[in-house]
């Protein structure tokens, strides 16, 4: 184990590098363009024995991830918002052939207006592509992560992207715990594919047109595989976490047991947000926090033995979902919560689009409202925070 | 009875290859070809433009149709340079 | 040396029958005898378009060759990563033979949707074969115009009505845009000649880095002639100079084939439906103006040969 100071771009890197797939196939894009970057120098460097294809775009990007990876490749590419979205058509395709390929995502909001800082909105449109979703919350854990996600991928046979907030983590230098190259290596170990095109004495047809006769059956099996992996990301962070001291579940509760107003919150705001906790917790305030690390598999179990007994939940959302009732994650987490019968009620904070900063008096101005509506206080069901009105 | 989806490959692969002869396209046909052996001097052209892998050749000889997958296009009597191939009206 | 049909007849059809495109399909043609050439040790990465839909129609597949076909636009850059992962699994002693590596697209999939994801493949010079089975339309939605549409054709998005005759834009040169890109080989081909278009696929293979190969593959559903018709179509657009069979060797060009005595356009247009308004008289400019743009095209690639020489 080494400590270096790096930004989620750079560990991101270094982590692609002590993976050596067999192919990264990349398109440079702000806030992500440094992975792509760091990752060529490897390669030009000799550091990694990488077949890097340097695509004229992301469509192709994953086009040629998807190649690599049925012909039994381990594959890996990095990208972002307008890139994600430009992809959004072949990341279904390469969740139905089941190849497990790993995104580097850096989360940047969508355009129009064109914007190159964070918001949650691209992998947010990528939510029902069938790729597990991981979101950090430093650059520790997008470097754990995307070791963690190559393994996930080939036991679930899904592709996984991890995602870190951009510029917010992306840019910003954190002290991170590099592991050796050896350990990786040794907790990786051989990559394994469902199936190959490159065995031309038993020729396989892939992506062939599937009608009415068989396309349901091929989608309810991958939606198995997506139902099956909750278990097989607890098992990766739980083994990771034995090797090497850093834990990780589907969820990240903070001091949520005995807290009475919850937020619901992803990726960095989760850091500032359970400062703010702390906060309101000396003084005596029932606060607490529930960080979503998955988001795709949905993980419902948790949602519901983390939230059902809350008086009040607080959902932030970095992203509008325009569907003119609240941001995504809102309408997950109020779903995910209908079966317990007497549900909490869900407000939700939409706040930060396009970059734009949140400030611990903002969350603590959050709680501050939740507990009013604790107490019986009506407030509106959808709020924006941060924006000048 | 089609498997269900617990049997069927991962990923939608099919994994025989060449499985499409066991669909026929025989009865596709209105006219069939028929070939005057006598006329044929093997010179295999209706085998180079077949579009349906329909002619049967056996060590470089010209031996018939396929008839279980030929659609019946005429493109074999078109080209064949001796006119050994005839196109007849298919007999339901 | 030429081809031998009672050799290569002796193999296993590598594109199976059994597969649903139209009696009488100049693209299934087009499929077997490169096929043929190419042999078993081949992974073919196909576009969406009509030979993708005929050929693997779940659970059947005409392919006895490894076959990934994943979206419209990217067959060049879907092969990119196929060849990648088998340059880095070699390098690893993970595989050891040689295999081809041949993207096969439609026109739609070539000159309009794939072009970017070609150019770039090109470019980067993965070792592929490209085949562009060119139909000159949109046929796997109903023959909807396309770049590869040739001046004055009928196509259900360039209706020939009472006031636009068709088409109204010459084709895309194709061939000539991937050979600017100064890729080892470039090649036109049409199966009416079989042993030029396997020559070629030959070659293709052979060369180290990226090779294309545009072939003419007449439709005759969306051409709107008779099916027993189709290399007759493909060979009289060869004689008429329309689909010139050449090729562009490390830059140099080389007519393979040159008709001594080539046939006015027209008798190429009157064999099919597509054009047959462009015969009323107020149409007849068409025909001219046809006539006249592959005359041009033909002296120019003429003036490339010799400047080659």
């Amino acid at each position: 184990m080494k400590i270096k100071a790096l930004t989620a771009n750079e560990a991101m890197a270094e982590a692609m590098r002590q993976i050596n797939p067999d192919v990264v196939a990349a398109y440079p894009i702000t806030p992500a363009t440094e992975i792509v970057q760091h990752f060529a120098s490897f390669v030009a460097d000799g550091l990694v024995t990488t077949e890097f294809v340097p695509v004229e775009s992301e469509h192709s990007a994953m086009s040629a991830c998807i190649g690599a990876a049925a012909a039994g490749a381990r594959v890996m590419t990095s990208t972002a918002s307008q890139g994600l979205a430009l992809m959004h058509e072949v990341l279904y395709i390469a969740a139905a052939l089941r190849l497990p390929i790993v995104i580097c995502e850096i989360n940047r909001a969508l355009s129009a207006p064109i914007n190159i800082h964070c918001d949650h909105s691209d992998t947010f449109g990528a939510r029902d592509s069938g790729w597990i979703q991981i979101y950090s919350e430093d650059s520790q854990e997008a470097y754990d992560s995307v070791i963690q996600a190559v393994k996930i991928a080939e036991e679930a046979f899904l592709p996984v992207m991890v995602t870190a907030d951009g510029f917010i983590l992306s840019h910003a230098m954190q002290r991170i715990e590099v592991l050796e190259d050896e350990e990786v290596k040794e907790f990786l170990g051989e990559p394994k594919t469902p199936y190959t095109v490159l065995d031309t004495d038993n020729p396989i047809t892939v992506g062939p047109l599937d009608l009415q006769d068989y396309f349901f059956e091929h989608k309810r099996q991958e939606a198995e595989a997506m139902r099956l992996a909750p278990p097989i990301i607890e098992k990766v962070g739980k083994e990771f976490g034995e090797r090497f001291g850093r834990y990780y579940g589907l969820v990240d509760p903070y001091r949520l047991e005995d807290a009475e107003v919850a937020v619901v919150v992803m990726g960095s705001t989760a850091g500032t947000a359970k400062e703010v906790v702390d906060k309101l917790r000396e003084e005596g305030k029932p606060a607490g926090l529930l960080r979503m690390r998955v988001l795709r598999p949905l993980p419902l179990k948790e949602i519901v033995e983390n939230l059902r007994d809350k008086k009040v939940i607080g959902v932030m959302d970095r992203a509008e979902g325009m569907s003119g009732f609240g941001g995504p994650l809102y309408t997950e987490i109020r779903s995910g919560l209908y079966d317990v019968p007497s549900h909490p009620p869900l407000y939700n904070y939409i706040y930060g689009l396009g970059g734009r900063d949140i400030k611990p008096e903002e969350i603590e101005e959050i709680f501050k409202e939740l507990f009013d509506a604790a107490a019986g206080k009506e407030i509106p069901l959808v709020n924006y925070k941060g924006v000048r009105e | 009875m089609k498997e269900g989806w617990k049997e069927l490959p991962i990923g939608a692969i099919i994994k025989e290859a060449g499985s499409s002869i066991k669909f026929e396209t025989g009865d596709w046909r209105t006219r069939k070809p028929v070939l005057n052996k006598e006329k044929c001097i093997n010179c295999l052209f209706c085998w180079v433009f077949c579009p349906d892998s329909s002619i049967i050749v056996e060590n470089g000889e010209m031996k018939g149709f396929l008839y279980s997958h030929c659609k019946g296009c005429g493109i074999c009597a078109e080209e064949c340079p001796v006119k050994a191939i005839e196109m007849v009206k298919e007999e339901v | 040396m030429p081809f031998d049909l009672k050799e290569l007849s002796k193999e296993k059809d590598l594109f199976a029958p059994g597969h649903r495109a139209c009696a009488g399909c100049g693209p299934a043609i087009v499929m077997r005898q490169i096929m043929a050439v190419a042999g078993k040790d081949t992974v073919v990465g196909f576009a969406t378009g009509c030979m993708e839909v005929v050929s693997t129609i779940f659970p059947y597949t005409a392919w006895r060759v490894p076959y990934i076909h994943v979206a419209f636009e990217n067959a060049a850059a879907v092969i990119s990563g196929v060849e990648a992962a088998y340059k880095a699994l070699k390098r690893k002693g993970k595989i050891n033979k040689k295999i081809n590596f041949i993207a096969i697209a439609g026109d739609g999939g070539t000159y309009d949707i794939g072009i970017q994801a070609l150019s770039g493949a090109l470019e980067r010079g993965h070792n592929f074969l490209y085949v562009c089975y060119d139909n000159q339309a949109y046929m796997n939605t109903g023959i909807q115009r396309s770049g590869a549409t040739p001046l004055g054709a009928h196509t259900t998005t360039s209706p020939a009505g009472d006031v636009i005759p068709g088409k109204v834009q010459w084709r895309k040169d194709l061939t000539e845009i991937v050979a600017a890109h100064g890729i080892p080989y470039a090649a036109q081909a049409s199966p009416s000649h079989w042993n030029d278009l396997m020559e070629k696929v030959k070659k293709a293979l052979e060369t180290e880095g990226p090779a294309f190969i545009n072939v003419l593959a007449p439709c005759p559903v969306g051409w709107y002639f008779s099916p027993e018709r189709t290399i007759k179509i493909a060979k009289l657009a060869v004689d008429t100079l329309f689909w010139p069979l050449y090729e562009v060797e490390n830059g140099k060009h080389r007519i393979t084939y040159k008709p001594r005595k080539p046939k006015p356009v027209e008798e190429w247009l009157k064999e099919q439906g597509r054009f047959r308004h462009l015969f009323q008289e107020k149409n007849r400019w068409i025909i001219e103006e046809f006539q006249r743009q592959v005359n041009e095209r033909w002296e120019r690639l003429l003036r490339l040969e010799e400047a080659s020489l």
